[in-house]
């Protein structure tokens, strides 16, 4: 029985190859395939879930091969063949050099063909089968070498861009660095600039230093000699038993050793007000009679321009409000600010005189005011005033109307810098042709 | 005599009164002072025809010195006032200045009182 058996599968083998040939009688057909047949053929509609389904594509490619007078040969390669056990169930694995001759000329392929007979009826029947060729890529069925590719170049390609990236990076890199070397080197250039600044400020305080300082030493020479003749006299009196006069003179005596300390604390602050202006500032906020402070700057800063400039002259008027309570601020900036703000003002009336002549009175005054908790400080000329449209630009560094060599353009915007580090507001109020006042105003309170 | 000191420093009173304590007891010499050169010039305005010496700082804001005696020499005084100008040591555009606005006597600072005395004929 078992050799019926497979010799019966030899003989199926054979009739399914001619069916798929198309060189078996359709009507014959049946004997061989089961009713439930499925499997999948070569080309992408040939599929079939059934008997009919199977029958519809063979019938289908009956009629192309009339029509087109293909004939199929085929040689058959070594196969593979399996049974289980029971020997109900057979595989055929078969490889075919398949040749389609047609009017158009002959088309050989490589075609594979597995099929699964099962023993029903005393008969083997085709329940599945599944041909195919092989597509034309050696070894990359599944395109894996062309993902491959297609990978290896999406990498190559990320790999170019981090690349890239990179580079950017590195430019960028080096860019952020430059540019922060330039940034460091505009800060210690602002340095340099604000020193200079200060130096040139300076400079025009050396002179009215050295003439403010004069006439207080005079002061203290002339007095304390004084003093050493009223002693002499004293005693001259005391022989004379002139008390009465005695006592006159040792009220002269005391006047004059006031004004000898008076003097001498003047030329004290000078000096004292000469080196704070030249050393960096401490950024010590202390207790400061503004009054005092206000009136040393306008002496200092218009003896210091009449030094430079014989034929400057301007009158000073000053209004300090007796009353002024003492401000804690950093004398030494403040100091530079009110020093900015008159070298400006006598900068603006000589720029005037030098245009009218003699029918122009230069006036140049400090005023000083307690008004509801805010100490204001006003500093006013009758000069030529600020232009509307560079009025808003006066606070700007490096800002400057004045000749090459004449002013950094720096004055004015670290005064404002410094008035806003104390909590002040600085305003200015200008005409043309009639002149300038600056309003600083700072809280009475400590902020 | 009548000497008109001009001087921005209010000090320079006291220093003149007491440097010439006795001159002033002696009536020697009659002092009277002025702050700046408007207040000098309001004073000459007043002392009209009378003899004075005028002593007088340079450096003095508003009206200078040299201002001062340019207006001085201005007004043409009858009987001539005698103007001594007194300015920081060492000035010579000062000194050049004022010698060709027609000042009398040049003093520098700080002043020698003494030798003030002698050209005051004083002493
Ligand atoms: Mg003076």
């Amino acid at each position: 029985m078992s050799l019926d058996k497979d010799y019966l599968l030899q003989k199926s083998k054979e009739e399914i190859l001619k069916i798929f040939t198309s060189e078996y009688p359709l009507e014959k057909i049946p004997e061989f395939i089961a009713e439930e047949v499925s499997g999948f053929g070569t080309t992408q509609d040939e599929r079939a879930h059934n008997f009919q389904e199977f029958m519809k594509i063979l019938v289908l490619q009956y009629q192309q091969s009339q029509e087109m007078g293909i004939e199929v040969s085929f040689v058959e390669k070594p196969f593979h063949q399996w049974q289980n056990l029971s020997k109900d169930l057979a595989l055929l694995v078969q490889e075919f050099d398949l040749s389609i001759k047609s009017k158009v000329g002959v088309n050989t392929i490589d075609f594979r063909l597995s099929s699964l007979f099962e023993w029903k009826q005393d008969s083997w029947k085709l329940i599945h089968w599944h041909g195919s060729t092989p597509v034309n890529v050696e070894k990359d069925a599944w395109h894996v070498t062309e993902w491959q590719k297609k990978n290896d170049e999406l990498k190559q390609k990320v790999e170019e861009q981090t690349q890239n990236l990179m580079l950017k990076n590195e430019q960028l890199q080096k860019a952020k660095e430059q540019i922060e070397d330039t940034l460091k080197e505009l800060k210690e250039t602002q340095d340099l600039l604000i020193q200079s600044e200060k130096m040139a400020s300076l400079g025009e305080l050396t002179a009215g230093i050295a003439h403010e300082i004069q006439n207080p030493l005079n002061f203290v020479n002339n007095f304390s000699e004084l003093s050493n003749e009223l002693l002499e006299e004293i005693q001259e009196e005391i022989e004379n038993k002139d008390f009465d006069e005695v006592k006159a003179i040792c009220q002269d005596l005391k006047g004059n050793l006031e004004k000898i300390n008076h003097h001498g604390k003047r030329a004290d602050s000078i000096v004292k007000g000469m080196l704070q202006h030249s050393r960096a500032s401490t950024g010590q906020k202390e207790w400061t009679d503004l009054n005092g402070l206000a009136d040393e700057y306008l002496r200092l800063a218009y003896h210091g321009l009449r030094a430079k400039d014989k034929s400057f002259n301007s009158e000073l008027k000053m209004d300090l409000d007796p009353n002024l309570p003492k401000v804690e601020i950093i004398a030494q900036d403040f100091g530079r600010v009110l020093l900015n703000m008159i070298n400006n003002s006598f900068y603006s009336v000589n720029e005037k005189k030098q245009q009218l002549g003699e029918s122009f009175q230069p006036v140049v005054s400090v005023s000083t005011k307690l008004l509801d908790g805010q100490i204001q400080l006003k500093i006013s000329d009758n000069g030529n005033g600020i232009p509307e449209e560079i009025r808003h630009k006066i606070f700007q560094p490096f800002f400057t109307t004045k000749e090459t060599g004449q002013g950094t353009g720096l004055g004015l915007s670290l005064s404002y810098d410094i008035i806003k580090a104390h909590g002040g507001t600085i305003k200015v109020e200008s005409k043309i042709g009639e002149g300038t006042s600056i309003l600083i105003e700072i809280s009475q309170k400590k902020e | 005599m009548k000497i008109l000191v001009v001087d921005d420093e209010v000090d320079v009173k006291t220093l003149f009164e007491q440097r010439f304590r006795k001159e002033i007891r002696s009536k020697a010499v009659d002092f009277v002072f002025a702050f700046s050169g408007k207040e000098a010039l309001q004073y000459i305005d007043q002392l009209n025809h009378e003899a004075i010496l005028i002593l007088s700082d340079i450096n003095m804001p508003g009206m200078s010195g040299l201002e001062l005696l340019k207006e001085i020499k201005q007004k043409e005084l009858v009987p001539k006032p005698i103007v001594m100008m007194i300015s920081a040591y060492g000035d010579e555009q000062n000194y050049n200045t004022a010698k060709s606005l027609g000042a009398d006597e040049f003093l520098t600072k700080p002043v020698d009182f003494k030798l003030l005395k002698e050209k005051l004929q004083l002493n």
